[in-house]
């Protein structure tokens, strides 16, 4: 920039111990780049004085602390530009006074030095687990990041939901098994290198589990018995909700996790998969009452938090504390940070984690018409990105089917989730159940259509899939909480015997109940997502919620897809057959009528004998049949299919709905076929030639096709 | 450490030798030269970093900034870097945007 330029006000006025600096700009919040300096702005409500503390990267003490001036404060936000600092050397902080008054809500003190809440990188867990300095004055460090990343033409795919396929997935477990063979194990680069293996499984979604960055070294302990290191490993506990996690980046020594990130969603992208965030707007790091004070608590912590009348906190996420998100400065932080994702790393949607709290009032009340909700609902940058609540929180607080969708909001189904269990296992009394969950379940999401819900079976909290049908119960010592951890209503089946087992028969039975819930959630109406390795049976030995484990319990082992490359195969036979029938992805809710007058109504319901349901309390025997004229709620066309699912423990004779004429049944799928290929590419199906009796055996699904 | 650049245009092939580390301190330095070479419209830029020990997140600003600087139907080619240098290419993906080879013309 010409030095003519420059504007008057990027010319320094002040100055203190030879930095240079002058009157800023109140927003936006945080440190922003302006011609020669750099422009901070903090918001505080209740401190009395705030100095800005400036660090050389990596050094142990400030090279200077620069009061704010009275006059630099504009109504709650202290701002200041300062001159000639170095952008990529530069660490920076906020050291507050004020009253300390934690029974009424205030916990100032100036012996801290503060996180920016709006920093967009934070220094201090650069490596993963890299022993930390534990004597640091400043331990979890402000930095500013380049915005000139070259995203070329990106953008955000806007894929339909209902044409989704979600893979929830964590960052450093996809990729820091040996037998992933990636270079850059455990990391943002290292999934890059395994973008081809996600598109050969078809998923087109990619949930990655908390990257804001967070402390793995948080209630870090040896399990008393083992001594093993238990840690932070999922990293639902927010230290900044702008920054990337660095100790995912291979880079992120050098500071470049920015980059990183981005050019992993670049490369996503290029490859039709997009990408959403697990994000955690519930709760922070800093704990309750006896935790540290890392950023909010010390900046303002009676605005940041839910606070009991007596100045605790209120702890609706089980974590300690409660982010208090309707509180307008909050909310508008919460606003500012998902702007901020969408717009500079072209994120495509955001699942909130315990997003009922979402809902609540300051004082921990539920709120008819929350306003961070239905800000978020109809926020013009976010116009674009899906928005997934997981509907519930730890404070009771149950909102599946009721969750303020605004016309916009999906939810995580749990109800699918423990139908679909319950079903799966062979309890009677289901099959109601199981044909709601199907449909896209109607019941709950009257009005909202389909993709109201995310299908799913299993999620990084609970049972793989694989253990859904190896235990019937946890298994959770290795988590060192005395079996305290983790939940008891897994509804799970160990198909005969609990755990590792050389007999046969169980083993073909678990490989046959992985089968039968892939198929289930891959043929029901609404967004299916699938948990990461769930595909090729991954374990995690009944262990129910591995949150603190950084080792083969969470790490994905690549060695399965040989080990069960039966169950694979037919992992990605199902996801492959969900993508080429648009008559599985319907927006809109079957209407139960021929409008088209084509015979049969969009979806019919079949027992052993067709449209004869049996739905009393002993039936373990459920099928229906989509008329492909009605793919897509009328919109376009496909074949006929028809599922049918047996969880007796014997074999079923079924009589089959007879077609229009000239077609003919094919069989896509059968988890039945016990030798052998059980599913069936397009175009080498098998045909059905007796209509009248079709055998499917125990505990078994079948997919045909009628064209 | 230090760092050193000069540069040479021939025949519309611009040619930066870099030697020592590249990071917030020298990147102005590198900077300076593309703009420099930029002005005589060149059909490629080569860079020599045999010599270059270091690159820095400030170092591979300066890569994105050729890339914008030149156009995007100038390519960029990278000779004989050493091992660190490749290695935080590849993890940025900035790899992708430029040519790693041995020799200039190949």
């Amino acid at each position: 920039m010409a030095e003519y330029d420059l504007r008057i006000d990027y010319y320094p006025t002040h100055e203190y111990q030879d930095i240079k600096f002058r009157r800023g700009h109140v927003l936006p919040f945080g440190a922003t780049m302006v011609p020669n300096g750099v422009n901070f702005s903090v918001y505080s409500s209740a401190s009395t004085s705030c100095s800005l503390v400036l660090f050389e990267r990596g050094e142990d003490e400030p090279f200077a602390e620069i009061p704010f001036p009275e006059e630099f404060r504009i109504g709650n936000v202290y701002c200041m530009i300062v001159f000639d600092l170095d952008f990529e050397r530069l660490e920076y902080g906020y050291r507050m006074d004020g009253p300390y008054d934690p029974a009424n809500g205030y916990r100032f003190d100036k012996t801290k030095i503060l996180s920016d809440p709006y920093a967009k990188a934070i220094g201090g867990r650069d490596t993963w687990m890299a022993p930390p300095n534990w004597d640091d004055i400043y331990p979890f460090r402000s930095r500013l990041v380049f915005e000139d990343f070259d995203w070329e033409d990106d953008r955000p795919l806007q894929i339909p939901i209902e044409d989704l396929i979600i893979y929830e997935m964590h960052v450093r477990s996809f990729t820091m098994h040996p037998s992933s063979r990636a270079k850059y194990k455990g990391t943002f680069a290292g999934i890059r290198e395994k973008i081809p293996y996600l598109k050969e499984l078809g998923v087109n979604c990619v949930e990655l589990m908390p990257i804001y960055e967070f402390d793995e070294w948080e209630h870090s302990k040896l399990h008393p018995d083992t001594g093993e290191q238990l840690v932070n490993y999922w990293g639902y506990s927010t230290l900044n909700f702008f920054s990337p996690k660095a100790g995912y980046a291979a880079s992120g020594k050098f500071g470049m996790q920015v980059d990183e990130l981005k050019t992993l969603i670049k490369h996503l992208h290029e490859h039709d998969i997009e990408v959403f965030l697990d994000v955690v707007f519930n709760h922070t790091a800093e704990g309750d009452h006896r935790g540290p004070t890392i950023s909010f608590k010390g900046i303002d912590n009676k605005t940041y938090y839910m606070l009991t009348p007596e100045g605790y906190y209120f702890n609706f996420s089980g974590t300690g504390n409660t982010l208090n998100c309707n509180n307008p400065v909050v909310r508008n932080m919460v606003l500012d940070c998902l702007r901020y994702w969408a717009a500079e790393y072209h994120i495509d949607g955001f699942r909130f984690d315990l997003a009922a709290i979402l809902g609540r009032a300051p004082d921990g009340s539920p709120l008819n018409n929350p306003p961070l909700l239905e800000s978020l609902a109809f926020d013009p940058v976010l116009a674009n990105c899906k928005l997934i609540a997981e509907a519930w929180d730890a404070g009771g607080l149950y909102q599946v089917g009721n969750f303020p969708a605004y016309g916009r909001w999906a939810e995580w189904n749990g109800k699918y989730r423990d139908h679909l269990r319950k079903y799966l296992k062979g309890e009677p009394g289901l099959v109601g159940d199981l044909a709601q969950a199907i449909q896209g379940s109607p019941w709950l999401y009257p009005t909202r259509g389909t993709t109201a819900g995310v299908n799913f079976i299993t999620c990084h909290d609970g049972f793989t899939l694989y253990d859904l049908f190896a235990y019937n119960q946890k298994h959770n010592d290795a988590n060192g909480e005395n079996g305290n951890d983790g939940g008891n209503d897994n509804e799970s089946w160990n198909c005969g015997c609990e755990g590792e087992t050389d007999n046969a028969a169980v083993n073909a039975l678990r490989q046959r109940q992985v089968k039968n819930a892939l198929t289930l959630l891959l043929v029901s109406q609404g967004v299916p997502m699938i948990c990461m390795g769930d595909e090729m049976g991954r374990t995690q030995q009944g262990n129910n919620n591995t949150y603190c484990h950084d080792n083969e319990l969470n790490w994905l082992n690549w060695d399965l897809i040989e080990k069960n490359a039966g169950l694979f195969a037919y992992a990605k036979h199902m996801i492959a057959f969900r993508k080429a029938h648009p008559a599985l992805r319907n927006r809109d809710h079957f209407t139960y009528t021929d409008p088209k007058q084509t015979g049969y109504a969009d979806i019919t319901f079949h027992g052993v004998k067709p449209f004869e349901c049996d739905y009393s309390a002993g039936s373990r025997v459920f099928a229906w049949m989509l008329n492909g004229n009605y793919a897509k709620n009328g919109t376009t066309t496909d074949d006929y299919i028809y599922i049918a699912t047996n969880m007796y423990y014997e074999g079923i004779n079924l009589q089959l709905p007879t077609l229009p004429q000239g077609r003919s049944w094919y069989v896509s799928a059968n988890t039945g076929i016990i030798d052998g290929n059980c599913c069936f590419a397009t175009g080498v199906e098998p045909l059905v030639t007796n209509i009248e009796q079709f055998t499917l055996g125990p505990h078994s699904v079948i997919v045909l096709l009628g064209r | 450490m230090g760092f050193n650049i000069t540069s040479e245009i021939t025949e519309g092939v611009a040619k930066l030798t870099l030697a020592g580390s590249l990071d917030s301190s020298s990147a102005s330095m590198m900077q300076a030269e593309i703009q420099k070479v930029a002005a005589q419209s060149p059909t490629a830029l080569v860079l020599y970093v045999s010599q270059l020990e270091f690159m820095s997140s400030a170092g591979l600003r300066m890569l994105i900034f050729a890339k914008q600087k030149l156009g995007t139907t100038v390519q960029i080619y990278i000779v004989q870097p050493q091992g660190q240098i490749v290695d935080t290419l590849q993890m940025t993906g900035i790899i992708h945007s430029v040519h790693i080879v041995d020799n200039y013309p190949a």
